[in-house]
């Protein structure tokens, strides 16, 4: 048996943001002292590195390295860049929020960025060795992250809470992986995809049995019904700035665990998982639209309103075709840099000493900040799908790919539930505009580069509604 | 001149009062509030002036123009374009809004002045302009329903445009949720068209249609019940038209939106955006044609609009609702018209309506501002006095109102009652006996709001009748300017725009053979004075004089009269006050915020409960569900496992056991 | 013993540690026993798979997520500990402040 030494270049974004982290680490053991904000500095270029390196990298062709354990396609590309550039946005609103409370500096930026390498190879995985060590990369940071924050007994249950639960998700998932390597003889996605197309049917059983345990544990990362009871907890329990992080680029990786692992390994058992995701879909936008309704925590309502959005997103997954694939992929980025703006309002207000987090705490926003209070009545038309934003267009996207799959009454719920969800996103603008202050005096917590950054949050938004052609003909690309 | 200098036009008519809403929106506080009208009010000007001219081209020289200005995006096989189609139809539409919104724009100086969001006012009817000119120019679905929420936009800032005020805050909001419910039906029917045609074009769907409908195909929505494609889509779209044009049961946000300053109520809510749908409806005739079942729901709906809303406008004391009832009323006769396929004289009414109920409202908020914000009738009275010119404006629009010949509304509102006298679709005799006691209705209600405010004794306090006096000019000058098409524009345009040949709207409107009651109507037509004259001989003419007669009995000759009217007939009267229950249950959640359930069993109607369920009883339903559903979050980890491997098992057993 | 039998093994210790999940409402460290009971079973599952396919791909899996797993033990002892000294206490039970 003779080795080969496999390519290595197209990892080089994973090696190089490796690399990044442990200097990270090492500024922030050594030099911390002298150049506080070494690190914060290090880790935004190791993302700007990440992210030059894998557009530099990017060919038109689809390449498998690593012994079959590694991809690097289209669709790959666009959300590790997705991945990195919401990442580096995290990064400049959390800057003042840790710095202000009693969060380990260097270490919540060496953590975030252990976990966006876990999801850049979650992404790129195409073996179930190398998709299940991309997932525990990615999650493990995040249950520390949730409890970095020490003095907070909150976010120690909410961390709690997410070990157990993603713990027992990994489970299933891994069982349900060994099922379909037993059937199939191979831990290789392509290679199973490939012994799929002429498997027995006395296999079939077990195929399906394994395809139960994969979809549970890919909507558990997701958030989606009935999986999503850590969601609510989680967003509200961890710190600000760590909800940020979790709200969105994670979303973007269990995605594309979903697309490798049924997408791209299960198309032939597409009638299955799309009866399950039907379930999911349906069942996260009922929980995640009405139980947003009540809510009296912004971090908890948009917690619930991402289990919606998650719903909206997997009826372009199960409309199984290219179409929806590409609307899903769309809707789950657009999706992202709606919350990265709706977390990040949330975190850059919260002040030293003080969390905007109830929606009363937005009461008359408007007359305290103007312009903050608009980009965020961008952010919440965007989400509750008001035209012409870019939420609207994801949701248009998804439900022209259901009708596609001749799926009009599940087109029609998709809508009745959107109108729905916009009663309590409309709250908030309502809350922001025409209530009373509770305290009189400007907001003055946001730094430029903070301000710049959410305005320009906020703006692509609507420039993405206007122009939804730059990122969707991508997406429509890679299908 | 080709059709370059065409495209050119229509793009500086479009976007010059978006300029104009940008410059008084953004940099409004640096101007000031003269600057900002001034700029508003040029770039406005500028947009009429050219409309006109681009009538000139499409009436006179009779061009067209259909093109792409560009491409939004590209999905699949399809395109999102921002498009003009200028034709004959979205020419006329375009005249109209610009000129109602010039008259408005320099109204609204007198109106609106000092109060402190002055630019912010202009901005936001600037803004309106143009969400409305990029609906009627629109050159396909997708821009069509861009202004559609554009328009809708815009209205709930402007209903809400006092914010302060609770009853302000509430109409927007209901304005919101129920045009949401119509947006929804229009929404799918853009879907469907898109699905069953490839293409949310105008011009490539009207192409197919008739192919498309010589195949006759079906969908079943329910299994088992199958459905033919057009009437789905048409009456999909007619939900949309109902939500906007505010017909019967989405019809309970029109009243409320008065809660924004008049000068919108005019422009907005009753002279061009809600007209969206009749619009709509008319540039959609060749789908509908198509549709006997789509036509007769059409017209029903819209001829009972047209009586039961003005019947509830003879109660009101409201002198801004007595107008906004009179609007739904008059939407549902247009509605009837198009229902009976007489597109021409539907849109006809259309732009005299505009006309004459601008100056209604116009004349109204001119009333308003001399008594000093008061809005309530019972305490106006022998206005005339005060204020000769708005007396006679709004004397002229009452009597345009009220089809009295030879005023505008008499040509187009006859045309429309015996357009649908003649009709042969479903329904179009219990149509026909709405619309023509609608007739009577009409008059009665719009000289009882006449006499009660500009005759009579006066009821106003004596501190309000010290300070009363004519408007300044800004403010009769345009209510001037209305009242002249008010009265000629009927006898004008009657002539071309129903029995011309070939008619003013040319091939902009199609109407199918066997439909086209106005082509038996021109037999028998012989000019607008003849017209005029013959109406002498015809029923509505005389109900209508009977209403003038029955008001002026009322309230000038026997002032005890209503009182009898409410006491004997007290159930009658109820009906009324509570305008058919409509609003009744939205003011006992909305306004009062009471959960009162006891009264609920008692006003269930059959129409209660569609606006019950459609408005308040879903947003209970859904309060409830959450409120429910929140405990499913115990905040326990086992609850938490134990739902994920329930889960599971279902997913288990149902796939591999099932 | 067949295969049938080791899948038989590790189906009853993932549905143990699934029980032990949901019925436990007193120790946390249970949940961790649990979550590493689970794991054995899929390595029952994967070793079992592997021997009678005559396949190594499965054994090396295995010993990744023994890797992992230990790492997961090492997190969540952390954050137990964490949670222990605000709470003072490790009851399932108490872990309740954030619902609805």
């Amino acid at each position: 048996m003779n080795f080969v030494i496999p390519d290595v270049v197209p990892a080089i974004p994973e090696i190089f943001m490796l690399a990044m982290t442990c200097i990270v680490l090492l500024s922030g053991l050594f030099l911390q002292r002298r150049y506080p904000s070494l690190p914060y500095m290090l880790s935004l270029l190791a993302l700007v590195g990440a992210v030059v390196l894998t557009v530099a990298l990017y060919k038109h062709t689809t390449e498998i390295t690593f012994h079959n354990s590694y991809i690097i396609d289209h669709i790959g590309s666009i959300l590790k860049v997705t991945i990195l550039g919401t990442c580096f946005f995290v990064f400049l609103y959390c800057r003042r929020y840790v710095a202000d409370r009693n969060i380990l500096n260097t270490e919540f930026y060496v953590l975030c960025l252990f976990s966006v390498l876990g999801m850049m190879v979650l992404v790129s995985a195409y073996s179930f060795i190398s998709l299940y060590l991309g997932l525990e990369i990615f999650s493990l940071p995040l249950y520390a992250l949730i409890a970095l924050q020490r003095d907070a007994a909150r976010s120690a249950e909410a961390a709690m809470k997410y070990f157990i639960m993603g713990a027992v998700a990994s489970g299933m998932l891994l069982y349900g992986l060994s099922m379909i390597y037993g059937a199939t003889k191979s831990v290789d996605i392509a290679v199973v995809s490939q012994v799929l197309t002429s498997v027995p049917a006395s296999q079939n059983l077990i195929l399906v049995f394994g395809l139960v345990f994969v979809v549970v544990g890919v909507a558990f990362k997701l958030g989606g019904a009935p999986f999503h009871m850590w969601v609510p907890d989680v967003y509200e329990g961890a710190p600000s700035a760590v909800t940020l992080f979790i709200a969105t680029a994670p979303k973007i990786a269990a995605f594309a665990m979903a697309v490798r692992l049924l997408v791209d390994m299960m198309p032939l058992y597409q009638v299955e998982w799309q009866h399950m995701l039907i379930v999911v879909a349906l069942v996260s936008m009922a929980i995640g639209n009405f139980v947003a309704i009540v809510q009296t925590n912004l971090k908890r309502m948009l917690a619930y309103s991402s289990i919606a959005h998650m719903g909206y997103m997997s009826l372009g997954l199960l409309s199984g075709n290219a179409q929806g694939y590409s609307a899903a992929s769309f809707y789950i980025i657009v999706y992202t840099i709606m919350s990265l703006g709706a977390f990040g309002m949330v975190t850059i207000l919260s002040g030293k000493g003080f969390e905007m987090e109830t929606i009363n705490d937005y009461k008359g926003l408007n007359s305290r900040n103007p312009w903050l209070a608009f980009i965020m009545l961008l952010l919440m038309f965007s989400m509750a799908g008001v035209p012409p934003i870019a939420g609207f267009f994801a949701k248009l996207g998804v439900i022209e790919s259901l009708v596609e799959a001749h799926l009009v009454w599940l087109a029609v719920l998709a809508l009745v539930f959107a109108i729905i969800g916009a009663y309590y996103y409309l709250r908030v603008v309502k809350v922001m505009y025409f209530d009373a202050p509770e305290h009189q005096s400007r907001i003055d917590t946001t730094s430029m580069d903070t301000r710049i950054a959410i305005s320009a949050n906020g703006l692509f938004i609507l420039v993405l509604g206007i122009f939804p052609g730059i990122i969707f003909n991508l997406c429509k690309a890679a299908f | 001149m080709d059709g370059n200098s065409i495209h050119n036009i229509s793009m500086i008519i479009v976007f010059a009062p978006l300029v104009g809403a940008i410059i008084a929106g953004f940099f409004g506080k640096k101007l000031g509030p003269r600057m900002s009208h001034q700029v508003t009010i040029f770039l406005m000007t500028i947009a009429f002036v050219l409309a006109m001219y681009l009538a000139k081209l499409v009436f006179m020289d009779g061009q067209t123009y259909n093109g792409t200005i560009y491409t939004w995006g590209v999905s699949g096989s399809f395109q999102f374009n921002v498009g003009f189609l200028i034709d004959r139809l979205s020419t006329m539409m375009m005249l109209c809004v610009t000129f109602v919104s010039l008259a408005v724009h320099v109204y609204s100086i007198g109106y609106m002045h000092g109060d402190p969001g002055y630019q912010r006012f202009f901005a936001y009817i600037s803004l309106f302009t143009f969400a409305m000119l990029m609906l009627v120019s629109a050159n396909n679905f997708f821009q069509l329903f861009f202004g559609w929420e554009g328009v809708g936009l815009v209205s709930y800032l402007l209903i809400g445009f006092w914010f302060r005020r609770d009853n302000a805050n509430f109409g927007s909001l209901k304005a919101f949720l129920v045009n949401r419910v119509g947006d929804f039906g229009f929404i799918l029917g853009i879907s469907a068209i898109l699905n069953y045609f490839g293409s949310v074009d105008y011009q490539a769907v009207f192409d197919q249609v008739p192919q498309f409908a010589a195949s006759n195909p079906t969908l079943s929505i329910i299994p088992g019940l199958h459905w033919s494609v057009i009437t789905v889509i048409c009456i999909l779209l007619f939900i949309g038209a109902m939500g906007k044009s505010a017909q019967m049961p989405l019809h309970v946000w029109l009243p409320e939106s008065m809660e924004g300053p008049t000068p919108i109520s005019a422009l907005i809510h009753a002279a061009t955006m809600v007209t969206a749908g009749v619009f709509m409806v008319s540039r959609m005739s060749p789908l509908f044609e198509l549709s006997q079942n789509a036509l007769s729901l059409v017209l029903i709906i819209g001829s009972a609009g047209a009586l039961f809303t003005g019947l509830i406008a003879i109660v009101q004391t409201d002198i801004k609702r007595v107008v906004a009832y009179s609007t739904l009323s008059q939407l549902g006769y247009m509605m009837a018209g198009l229902g009976a396929s007489a597109f021409s004289a539907g849109l006809f009414h259309l732009f005299t309506h505009a006309c004459f109920k601008a100056l209604l409202f116009l004349g109204a908020g001119s009333v308003i501002i001399g008594m000093h914000h008061e809005q309530d009738m019972r305490k106006m009275g022998n206005l005339r006095k005060y204020m000769p010119i708005t007396y006679v404006c709004f004397l002229i629009g009452a009597l345009a109102l009220s089809a009295i010949p030879p005023f505008a509304g008499y040509y187009s509102k006859d045309a429309i009652i015996e357009a649908v006298h003649a009709s042969t679709i479903p329904g179009a005799t219990i149509a026909y006996w709405c619309v023509l006691l609608g007739a009577f209705v009409t008059a009665l209600y719009t000289f009882r709001a006449f006499f009660w405010t500009f005759h009579t004794q006066e009821r106003m306090s004596d501190k309000v009748r010290a300070h009363l006096k004519e408007s300044p000019w800004v403010v009769w000058a345009p209510l001037v300017a209305l009242a002249i098409p008010s009265i000629f524009l009927g006898m004008i345009l009657v002539g071309p725009m129903l029995y011309g040949k070939p008619p003013l709207l040319g091939d902009a409107i199609y109407v199918a053979p066997q439909y086209n009651v106005l082509a038996e109507m021109a037999k028998e037509y012989h000019g607008p004075w003849s017209m005029a004259f013959h109406s002498v001989m015809t029923l509505p003419f005389w109900l209508a004089v009977s209403g003038v007669f029955v008001a002026w009995l009322a309230y000038c000759g026997m002032p005890s009269l209503p009182e009898m009217f409410a006491s004997r007939l007290r159930w009658a009267h109820a009906t009324l006050t509570y305008k058919f229950g409509f609003d009744d249950f939205n003011q006992f959640f909305f306004v009062r915020g009471c959960r009162r359930i006891a009264g609920w069993c008692y006003r269930v109607g059959d129409q209660m409960i569609v606006d019950g369920f459609f408005v308040n009883g879903s947003g209970r339903v859904v309060q409830w569900v959450s409120r429910v559903s929140r405990h499913l979050q115990s905040g326990y980890l086992y609850h938490y496992a134990f739902a994920m491997i329930l889960g599971l098992v279902v997913f288990l057993s149902w796939l591999v056991l099932g | 013993m067949t295969l049938t039998a080791y899948l038989i093994i590790g189906a009853i210790l993932f549905g143990i540690s699934l029980a032990g999940i949901v019925l436990n409402r007193k120790n946390l460290i249970v949940l961790l026993m649990c979550i590493e009971l689970m794991l054995l079973a899929v390595n029952t599952n994967f070793v079992a798979f592997s021997h009678f396919l005559g396949d190594n791909a499965g054994e090396v899996f295995v010993f990744f997520i023994l890797t992992v797993a230990a790492a997961e033990a090492a997190i969540g002892l952390a954050i137990l500990m964490v949670l222990y000294r605000k709470r003072h206490t490790i009851n399932v039970d108490d872990l309740n402040t954030l619902k609805g």
